[in-house]
């Protein structure tokens, strides 16, 4: 009964107008609310959530790691490093490594067995391969998401707001990044200092993945500067800073946060494409894409060397694309919602019976 | 407008020579080309290396040496390649495989993902919307070397093996039929029972041509013959005019089945041509006879406002030409399946020709060249379709929202005219743009797709480059394909000031 009783608050004036249920529903709430209402509406986006988070949690909890003085012990029993025997038994002919991973509940071997995901050619544990590159390749994700958002945000809002001989030099600047290929670019100091490890490979190619979300911050900022809140503040005696950071960079905000989930979900085909080519994260440490392309051969004898790395994936970048896509929604207020034809009723029955009242 | 286009003309060659000045010294300390020679004391080495110093010029600092390489470049030369062949020769083979590579896949994935993307948006919210919505966030996370090898796997592999009983089993029957059914269904939508009604359509039509056509084994031996061209071509003429003009202009509709019927009684003629005389010359003529003729049909039938008519018949006559050819190579495609060189497995994993083919044969070379595009074309499709369809629905969303739009419906247009004239164009708007910039895009991005499908293009050149130490080619590529880049963005902005005219650029 809550709608109703929102919507009886004030006169509906036509039938069940889009708008008017809109304006119903946001009433007296902040924009932090309508945003997370909106993005709790959005119903892919939450299972994209929940999926990562669970994603994130299974993967870095699998293996051991170290930080500096602190170890911390995986619940998986292998490592990516060791070579246990490799298993030939249970396996169709000629195959050997193959995966124990059984899903149906009537069988013997119900369960993770001894390597779910089967063992590579020379025996390591495939599951542990598998989650190191996971881990890789979530790591490369954030890094270049952080990274190109840092450098973007700051170039977009310095050339947006100070406009001028400011802006033309950055946006020069700008341009002049994205003539350089990310791809060859990456290839050209990944063949070079790929051993240097997964960390700074996604800082270099942060470095180079930050054009488009400049510009876009730009956008909004040369439109922002000229609303009526920052002529106030600017009035009030506001400084630059405090223009920008309290006025300014939170009605901007939404922007930022898509396109950097969108950086994100290009990032991690970017670093995969990156490894399959052989630039990108090089053995001994291990990628998705690198494992990809090592077994790509193998896919006719033994598939499963080929599927969990790509399932993997396919799964992390849909999931970062569907929760952009949430924010989106939730961050845009043209965005229309659907309005359900229950909630059309509701509000016409009511605009009906208040004329009848009246 | 020409001082605009000269100042960012002027400011381009000035970004260039930046980003080629970084590029250049950065691959230039990064890597020593003579690793693998620098721990032998053998003195024959030592002789190599110094001959090797020479050639390459590593006595001058790199930021020296760029300026030696900027000079040759400005005089027409792009240098030699470590192996001592010519850059320019090696750039002017690989740059038409590159563009074989991309540019039909690029055409496909803008046809297909604006109009997906359209049909997309005005059901929007509907069950089709969000499977394509899903399909395309999908096919968004897909890493093209993963697909490339699935296809490589079901469409090459077991499509041949397919080919050689040419059967379709009942369950793939069923499945396909299921498939359709469910996709016009979401397409056309209405209520429940219409719903119902189309899918039953839909999947007993594919159901029964799928059953035809394995029965007849005719995936062995296709071919549409005289009969097949008339009835697609009429349902062309229909689809073009409803398209283009609306069935109700009576003209357009009869210039564009005059079209059909002129095709039809010009098919055997253009048989007795196309084996007479093999070549691209040939089509090209006859698709100038065939435009030309369909402007004539067109400026017969109409008696006013000739053009919407003129242009319905010709696109008829495209889209006719199309299928003649077509059926032209599915007539090459037996006598080209049972050459040794194929040896009845037709569709190739890798490679962009087949090499042990015979030459001199046109048809069974285009055929050759057509079937070695086939994967890598639909993998590029797959992956970059997506963001047409996510680019265009977003697109006509907006513009469906205008006041112009509420307008155009006031004035008691159309459905199809408003949607078509005014919400159609104004999307196209953006998109040209964007297509214009993508193309220039993926000929960087065909990278991975040349490596996975072993083609000789831009990609390999460039692979070659970076693990062979080789400065001058890699340059020669970095030259090629971040001018297209540049160049492609000037393109789209004033394409973009072209087409839309509210944007006019400030020359000052």
């Amino acid at each position: 009964m809550s709608i109703l009783s929102r919507f009886k608050r004030k006169k509906v004036e036509s039938e069940g107008s889009q708008v008017d249920i809109f304006n119903k529903e946001t009433e007296g709430l902040s924009q932090g609310q309508i945003v997370r209402r909106r993005f709790l509406r959005h119903r892919g986006a939450i299972i994209s959530l929940i999926t990562l988070s669970g994603i994130l949690i299974f993967v870095f909890s699998a293996l051991n790691f170290q930080l500096g003085p602190l170890k911390y012990h995986g619940w998986w029993k292998y490592s990516y490093t060791e070579q246990p025997e490799l298993r030939t038994q249970g396996c169709p002919q000629f195959l050997s490594g193959c995966p124990t991973l059984s899903l149906n509940p009537f069988s013997k071997a119900f369960g993770l067995g001894d390597h779910p995901f089967g063992q590579d050619d020379i025996g390591r544990d495939y599951f542990a391969l598998v989650m190191r590159g996971a881990q890789r390749s979530i790591l490369v994700m954030f890094i270049i998401g952080a990274v190109a958002g840092l450098i973007g945000t700051v170039v977009g809002a310095i050339s947006g707001f100070y406009r001028g001989k400011i802006d033309a030099i950055l946006m020069r600047f700008t341009d002049f990044v994205i003539t350089i290929p990310t791809i060859i670019i990456g290839s050209v100091i990944g063949f070079h200092f790929g051993n240097l490890g997964a960390t700074f490979l996604a800082l270099y190619l942060g470095l180079f993945t930050w054009t488009g979300l400049s510009r876009l911050v730009r956008g909004e900022f040369l439109s922002l500067r000229e609303r009526e809140f920052v002529d106030a503040a600017r009035v009030a005696g506001a400084s630059d800073r405090r223009i920008i950071f309290k006025h300014i960079l939170p009605n901007a905000v939404g922007v930022i946060i898509v396109s950097v989930t969108l950086i994100m979900s290009s990032a991690i085909l970017l670093e995969t494409g990156l490894s399959y080519l052989g630039f990108g994260v090089v053995s001994p440490d291990v990628s998705l894409g690198l494992l990809i392309s090592q077994y790509q051969d193998s896919f006719t004898t033994r598939p499963w060397l080929f599927w969990y790395p790509g399932i993997f994936i396919i799964v992390i970048a849909l999931c970062v694309n569907f929760i952009g896509d949430g924010l989106r929604d939730a961050f845009d207020p043209r965005q229309r919602r659907r309005i359900s034809r229950k909630e059309r009723a509701t509000a016409r029955q009511i605009s009906r019976a208040e004329k009848s009242a009246s | 407008m020409l001082a605009y286009i000269g100042r960012r003309i002027s400011i381009l060659i000035v970004i260039l020579f930046g980003s080629s000045f970084i590029l250049y010294n950065l691959a230039a300390i990064s890597g020593d080309p003579l690793e693998g020679l620098r721990g032998s004391t053998d003195p024959k080495v030592k002789n190599e290396v110094a001959a090797l110093i020479h050639q390459l010029q590593l006595n001058v600092p790199p930021p020296a040496r760029y300026f030696i390489w900027l000079k040759h470049l400005l005089s027409g030369n792009l240098g030699l390649t470590r192996s001592g062949n010519a850059v320019s020769t090696e750039l002017g083979q690989a740059i038409p495989v590159t563009i074989r590579l991309i540019f039909m896949a690029t055409l496909i994935a803008v046809v297909l993902g604006i109009g997906l993307g359209i049909v997309s948006a005005l059901r929007q919210y509907s069950r089709f919307d969000y499977a394509m919505t899903f399909v395309s966030f999908l096919l968004y996370s897909l890493p093209i070397f993963w697909v490339a090898v699935l296809l490589k796997q079901y469409l090459a592999i077991s499509f041949n093996n397919f080919l050689g009983s040419a059967v379709i089993s009942p369950w793939w029957i069923a499945g396909f039929s299921v498939v359709s059914g469910i996709f016009w269904a979401a397409v056309i939508s209405g209520d429940r029972k219409r719903v119902f009604t189309i899918f039953g359509i839909a999947g007993a039509a594919t159901a029964v041509v799928l059953s035809f056509l394995s029965a007849t084994k005719w995936f062995a031996h296709p071919g549409l013959g005289p009969i097949m061209i008339p009835a697609m071509g009429i349902g062309i003429a229909y689809a073009v005019t409803f398209l283009s003009t609306g069935l109700g202009n009576i003209a357009a509709r009869n210039s564009a089945l005059a079209v059909v019927a002129l095709g039809e009684i010009s098919y055997f003629p253009t048989q007795y041509i196309f084996n007479k005389y093999p070549g691209p010359l040939a089509i090209f003529l006859l698709a100038c006879v065939a435009i030309g003729l369909a402007v004539a049909v067109g400026f017969l039938f109409a008696k006013e406002d000739r053009g919407p008519v003129i242009r319905t018949s010709v696109l008829t006559s495209i889209l006719l030409g199309i299928i003649i050819l077509i059926d032209k190579l599915m007539k090459t495609w037996v006598p080209y399946v049972n050459t040794d060189a194929v040896n009845n497995r037709p569709i190739p994993t890798i490679s962009e020709s087949n090499s042990l083919l015979a030459p001199g044969h046109f048809w069974f070379s285009f055929l050759d060249i057509l079937l070695h595009v086939f994967l890598p074309t639909i993998a590029l499709t797959l992956i970059s379709f997506a963001g047409y369809v996510r680019y265009s629905r977003g697109t006509l969303l907006e513009v469906m929202n205008q006041d112009y739009i509420r307008t155009a419906r006031a004035k008691g247009l159309t459905e199809r005219t408003v949607i078509m004239r005014h919400a159609f164009r104004n999307t196209l708007i953006p998109l040209t743009t964007i297509i214009v910039v993508d193309f220039a895009g993926i000929i960087g991005g065909a990278i991975i797709t040349e490596r996975v499908f072993g083609w000789q293009g831009m990609g390999t050149l460039f692979n070659n480059a970076i693990t062979n130490f080789d400065l001058t080619l890699l340059m020669g590529v970095f030259f090629v394909t971040s001018s297209l880049a540049v160049l492609a963005n000037l393109v789209a902005d004033l394409l973009y000031s072209y087409l839309d005219p509210r944007i006019r650029v400030v020359s000052k």
